[in-house]
């Protein structure tokens, strides 16, 4: 890369030549306002017009984020004219924003709130006609409010270039241009697969998960069983949400805070997850000894179903039956669980907390129940877990780190469970199982490095002393494209093929603590290129610790099956475990 | 038709039809020769029936060995059409109907008589006119981009030949790729799409880009209110423009071109359409043009109505099938343009100047116009003027030519008070500008520009606000929403200017008017919000004192802003008729026939004026 001679604000530095202004000035000290740009201070829109500066010789002001460096550039951030020109920008969006900030869920994480502050824009400048807003609640992940939209089409770009749909996009002109789906539909009722990344993007309140706290509420004032059960991924990011840096594990901590909030049993998805592992993993090999359809693909991201049955239902024969850790254990709660503890399934509730906003669909799916009883009956996201921890009192940093997920009968897991929060992760766990099915031992080395990493796309073969397993990753819609078109063509030279909906897997869930750099001024300048890692790095420490590492290996997993469920891909398994898929999905259900 | 596939057959076949159509012009061949307009104007005046009722009253008289017909392109004279001009006498007739086609094919083709009053009368001398030359509207223009228009037939390539079409090809065909662009550059020619950057060092840019593919494309999205320059070029020489085109993608090194043209001109595109179908037919457009190894091909594709699809690069989005919304520049579309290869985005305007430019050389055309701005320019004259139509004139002419001579001055001997230059994106200019020399750099001196050529005259009848409202609205409604300052700027711009000509601004209003317009002009992101405001600007400049009257006195001096007048009746020359009062559709008038004179209750009047207009005796007017 080669390097030009820049100055700002007449101090000279050397910055590389393929940089923004905005990405060569962050570089230099300087952070420019900006709302538009997002994932590294490069934007393809330049339409809030917020990071303006000056460049002498330019004609006007120009926008930082799209206007790149080059040699001998003078840059001024702080004359009269571009400080003003900022703020008039600011202004204006302010003026055509439904200002209920006090009440707003986006309160303390508003980037707007924030550039609004650092620009000075003075109070009640520009008022006026407000373009009428768009609530759409319907969809069970994801709610949808224009009034709050400041159009800066992050949400826009998140939606194609990492999911490869583009679900949403300007609709109208002019003072009536909003962001929606095509026809300003509800997402419900487009091919929406309700993943969140544009939820994780957007700067203000426009899009927010559906929360669903209220429901919990009101199950607890009812007086019902409520259980709760939490993903692997959520350890791995909760503790950000009470100013921990990127990468700290929050599972003491989280565990002590869920007791604290009244849970009457705290669970561990990751025993759901050992559960998938023995499903799933029995499949595999069913389809490999009986000839069955394959590459057999992984169904626990429900992101990743949605996206299936609106674009790929050709490859159903090649899904998992198998429905996701948290539905099967949801399913095991209401069964075995009541059971042994004699409750009537219909007083116990189950709240997961997720990392992920398509589990809110999913759990409303009409096949998720067993004779009636829904398998979940809430999914929180870790932004929510973490705001009930707060209104509660708590006091994350005082919290003690000496209490264990609750050892009762669905207490036990194994380190194979918790890396399903990664991409990568459900392959590795089937492996170590798999492995002990073929040669009926454990893999020496038990990590499985080949199908590890954040690549979009991964594909390894593994020796399984003497047989050849080829398998593949991938991550994010447009990553899965490439391998599930080889499916569609019958051309996937795999056996087994992991799919996770959000890029990282769900470590990086649409669920997620935002991480939006503005507010993080103690994180690295690189922070949004090694967060997903640094969340990774946390799961895979957390199982390198367990004693038990592979999912056969779990106490309580043997005891389920031994006293219930008698062997994976039983009649009972089947029917509380597994699920089938909509070839001609259309639309949400209403 | 044959082909033409190197240089002497077209040579031949220029030659051949040069020929035919100087007979028709100088009547060597025994006939008359007639045309009719065909542009969009007069066919909505019927000039098409009135070329098949000729045509059926010649077969039908057996005239076909005395006269002969055709319909040609746009005569730009468009208040006085449709026009019907006889050759070799080259006598005008002008606001023709169907129910003339009899006197002319009597009087005129077998009489051989002038048919003196459907001649164009002289408003100031009264005077009838005969030929077009000598009408004072013809006398200062000079047709470069509108060569061709209303003298060929623009749906026979023969006749676009005859008028020397595909001699610039071939010329350029001869000469390297940076010769053509030295050419150009030596012209001096300006982009005539508004913001008048010289088209040669666009061509060099794209020129300098090392890529297989390159493109240039044709901005005929047309959409300043009251402009039809290019349309008219289009519908009257499409083979002009499409020659320049090639000129364009020779220089460049492009294979394809792309015309742009809004949906809502079907003659345009049609006829455009037309001449690529009989170039591709001859082999004048495909593989090795004229044997020269030269390739190239046209494709057109229709905008859909949106004003800021002419803005470049919201252009070049609405042919990716994308949403017509401007990209940041850089990188500019010399660099990265259609499908991310380099392109140049030229007028239709500037296209036909080039294939001129090109015929007659470089030296010609820098020869016209001023020391900065070369050639001609084509301007959509309306409002209110005697001679609204469509006038190109060379870059220096004054405003006041432009608008008394050419123009004829203004109707009802109103005083003339302002005129728009540059559509919604320009300004006023006033009486104090009248003998400023139109160019690209004197109107942008002036708080206007020069923009696709749009000028409307407003006299003292129009009130500078209700315009600047006026253009704020079109700009409001045609904002794709993409950049904040324009989208919200421009909304919060039409609702003070709302505010104040519904009588209830204040002081403040102004300061902040001024404020968002200077906002919108620094903080857009694109031409079309960067001179949103530029009607505000420069009527608030030129006519500060009509915004405080509106403000401060709550009146509005032209009596346009309903809000604050009123109509009133003069008890004096009220002759008691009760015209008015039957004519009020609310029964705000009343009186007695004959008796007392009438009044009219402003508390029930809604201002609809219909009073006004009724009253034989001038006796009602607005205060």
């Amino acid at each position: 890369m080669a390097l030009v001679n820049i100055k700002i604000e007449g101090k000279s530095y050397q910055v590389e030549d393929n940089l923004t202004v905005l990405q060569a000035c962050r570089k230099c000290g300087y952070q420019i306002p900006s709302l538009c740009s997002y994932m590294d201070g490069k934007c393809s829109l330049a339409s809030c017009r917020v990071c303006l500066v000056e460049v002498v010789g330019a004609r006007g002001l120009v926008a930082s984020c799209a206007y790149p460096v080059n040699e001998g550039m003078e840059i001024i951030i702080s004359s009269p004219k571009a400080i003003e020109a900022r703020r008039n920008s600011v202004e204006l969006i302010l003026s055509n924003h439904q200002r209920n900030c006090l009440q707003c869920e986006k309160n303390g994480k508003c980037e707007l709130l924030e550039v609004s502050k650092l620009v000075g824009a003075r109070d009640n400048k520009f008022m006026g006609q407000v373009t009428d807003a768009t609530i759409d609640e319907v969809a069970p992940g994801i709610v949808r409010n224009t009034g709050k939209c400041i159009l800066c089409g992050r949400c826009i770009e998140a939606c194609k270039s990492i999911q490869g749909i583009g679900i949403l996009g300007f609709e109208r002109r002019g003072f009536k241009t909003i962001v929606a789906p095509a026809q300003n539909r509800s997402f419900a009722s487009s091919p929406c697969m309700q993943c969140g990344q544009c939820v994780l993007v957007c700067p203000t309140g426009a899009l927010m998960e559906h929360s669903e706290i209220a429901n919990v509420d009101k199950a607890m004032k009812e007086g019902k069983f409520v259980v709760c059960q939490v993903a692997p991924a959520v350890r791995a990011a909760i503790a950000e949400e009470f100013g921990e840096r990127i990468g700290t594990n929050g599972t003491k901590k989280m565990i002590a805070a869920l007791h604290r909030l009244g849970f009457n049993r705290v669970f561990d998805v990751n025993f759901g997850a050992d559960l998938t592992i023995m499903e799933e993993g029995t499949e595999l090999l069913e389809r490999i000894k009986k000839g069955g359809v394959l590459p057999q693909i992984t169904s626990c991201s429900p992101g990743w179903i949605n996206y299936m049955e609106y674009f790929y239902p050709e490859v159903i024969p090649n899904m998992s039956t198998c429905k996701s850790p948290h539905q099967m254990q949801g399913a095991i709660t209401k069964t075995y669980f009541a059971k042994s503890h004699n409750l009537d399934p219909k007083d116990i509730y189950v709240v997961s907390i997720m990392p992920c906003t398509a589990k809110k669909y999913e759990k409303s799916r009409k096949e998720m129940e067993v004779d009636g009883i829904r398998d979940v009956d809430a999914v929180l996201t870790t932004r929510e877990i973490a705001k009930m921890i707060k209104r509660s009192g708590i006091i994350w940093d005082r919290l003690p780190e000496d209490e264990e997920f609750d050892q009762d009968l669905l207490g036990q897991y194994s380190g194979a469970g918790v890396i399903f929060g990664v991409t990568g992760g459900v392959m590795e766990a089937a492996l170590r199982t798999a492995y002990h099915e073929l040669t009926g031992e454990d893999f020496g080395k038990i990590n499985f490095e080949a199908v590890r990493g954040l690549k979009g796309i991964r594909e390894a073969e593994i020796d399984v002393k003497g047989t050849k397993l080829k398998v593949a990753i991938a991550s994010g819609m447009n990553n899965a494209k490439v391998l599930l078109d080889e499916v569609k063509a019958g051309k996937s030279p795999y056996a087994f093929i992991e799919i996770m909906g959000c890029p990282g897997g769900c470590i990086n869930g649409g669920g997620q603590p935002y991480v939006k750099p503005m507010f993080l001024p103690k994180e690295d300048d690189n922070i949004l290129e090694t967060y997903r890692e640094k969340r990774a790095s946390v799961l895979y420490s957390e199982d390198e610790r367990q004693v038990i590492r592979q999912s056969h290996n779990n106490p309580d997993i043997i005891k389920l099956y031994k006293e219930y469920l008698g062997h994976p891909l039983s009649e009972e398994a089947e029917r509380l475990l597994h699920t089938h898929y909509d070839a001609h999905r259309e639309k949400y259900p209403d | 038709m044959e082909k033409i596939l190197t240089k002497e057959q077209l040579h031949a076949k220029v030659e051949h039809c040069s020929k035919c159509l100087d007979e028709k012009f100088n009547g060597k061949d025994g006939k008359k020769h007639l045309v009719i307009c065909g542009g969009t104007g007069c066919i909505s005046s019927h000039s098409d029936e009135i070329l098949k009722h000729l045509e059926e009253l010649i077969k039908e008289k057996h005239l076909e060995d005395k006269a002969t017909v055709n319909r040609v392109g746009c005569f730009g004279f468009c208040s006085q059409g449709p026009f019907v001009k006889v050759f070799p006498e080259d006598r005008l007739y002008r606001a023709v109907k169907v129910s003339d086609v009899d006197r002319i094919i009597q009087e005129d083709i077998i009489e051989g008589k002038c048919i003196t009053d459907l001649l164009y009368e002289d408003p100031v001398t009264h005077e009838k006119v005969e030929r077009q030359d000598d009408i004072n509207f013809y006398k200062k223009q000079q047709r470069i981009a509108l060569n061709g228009c209303s003298m060929i037939n623009p749906e026979q390539i023969e006749e676009a030949f005859g008028f020397g079409a595909f001699k610039g090809l071939e010329r350029a065909l001869n000469m390297s790729q940076q010769e053509v662009v030295d050419e150009v550059l030596k012209s001096g020619l300006r982009g005539r799409g508004g913001a008048g950057f010289p088209t040669g060092r666009k061509w060099q840019f794209a020129l300098n880009q090392q890529s297989e593919d390159k493109y240039v494309i044709c901005n005929g999205d047309e959409g300043d209110p009251g402009a039809f320059m290019d349309r008219s070029i289009l519908e009257g020489n499409p083979v002009g423009v499409i020659e320049g085109m090639m000129i364009a993608g020779y220089a460049i090194g492009a294979k394809n071109g792309y015309f742009y043209v809004r949906a809502e001109y079907p003659i345009a595109v049609k006829r455009l359409q037309i001449a690529i179908k009989q170039l591709e037919e001859v082999g004048l457009l495909g593989d090795n043009i004229l044997g020269s190894g030269f390739s190239f091909r046209c494709h057109i594709r229709l905008g859909a109505g949106a004003f800021v699809c002419g803005e470049e690069t919201a252009l070049l989005n609405s042919i990716e099938g994308k949403r017509g919304m401007p990209r940041p520049r850089p990188p500019f579309p010399a660099v990265k343009g259609l499908w991310g290869k380099p392109s140049i985005i030229n007028n239709v305007e500037t296209l036909a100047d080039v294939s001129w430019i090109l015929r007659n050389g470089g030296d010609k055309f820098a020869a016209i116009g001023t020391e900065k701005s070369k050639g001609t320019k084509v301007f959509a004259l309306g409002g209110k003027v005697n001679n609204v139509g469509l006038v190109e004139v060379p870059m220096g002419t004054t405003l006041r030519e432009l608008i008394f001579d050419i123009g004829g001055g203004i109707p009802g001997g109103k005083k003339f008070k302002a005129i728009q230059t540059g559509g919604p994106s320009g300004g006023c200019l006033t009486e104090k500008d009248l003998d400023v020399e139109i160019d690209f750099d004197s109107l942008i001196a002036r708080g206007s520009m020069m923009g696709s050529g749009g000028a409307i005259v407003m006299d003292e009848d129009n009130c500078m606000v209700d315009v600047a409202k006026f253009y704020m609205e079109f700009i409001c409604d045609e904002s794709c929403g993409k950049c904040s300052p324009c989208r919200i700027g421009t909304k919060r711009m039409l609702e003070i200017l709302t505010k104040i000509c519904d009588g209830k601004g204040e002081e403040k209003d102004l300061t902040e008017l001024k404020e968002l317009a200077d906002i919108t002009k620094t903080n857009s992101l694109c031409a079309l919000g960067q001179t949103a405001a530029n009607p505000i600007l420069s009527t608030m400049k030129n006519f500060p004192e009509e915004y405080e009257a509106h403000v401060k006195d709550k009146k509005c001096p032209a009596h346009v802003c309903k809000s604050m007048l009123k109509y009133v009746i003069d008890p004096e020359k009220c002759k008691k008729c009760s015209m008015c009062a039957r004519n009020c559709p609310v029964g705000a008038i009343t009186g007695e026939v004959g008796k007392t004179p009438f009044v009219i209750d402003s508390s029930k009047c809604i201002k609809c004026g219909l009073c006004m207009s009724n009253c034989h005796f001038h006796a009602i007017s607005k205060q």
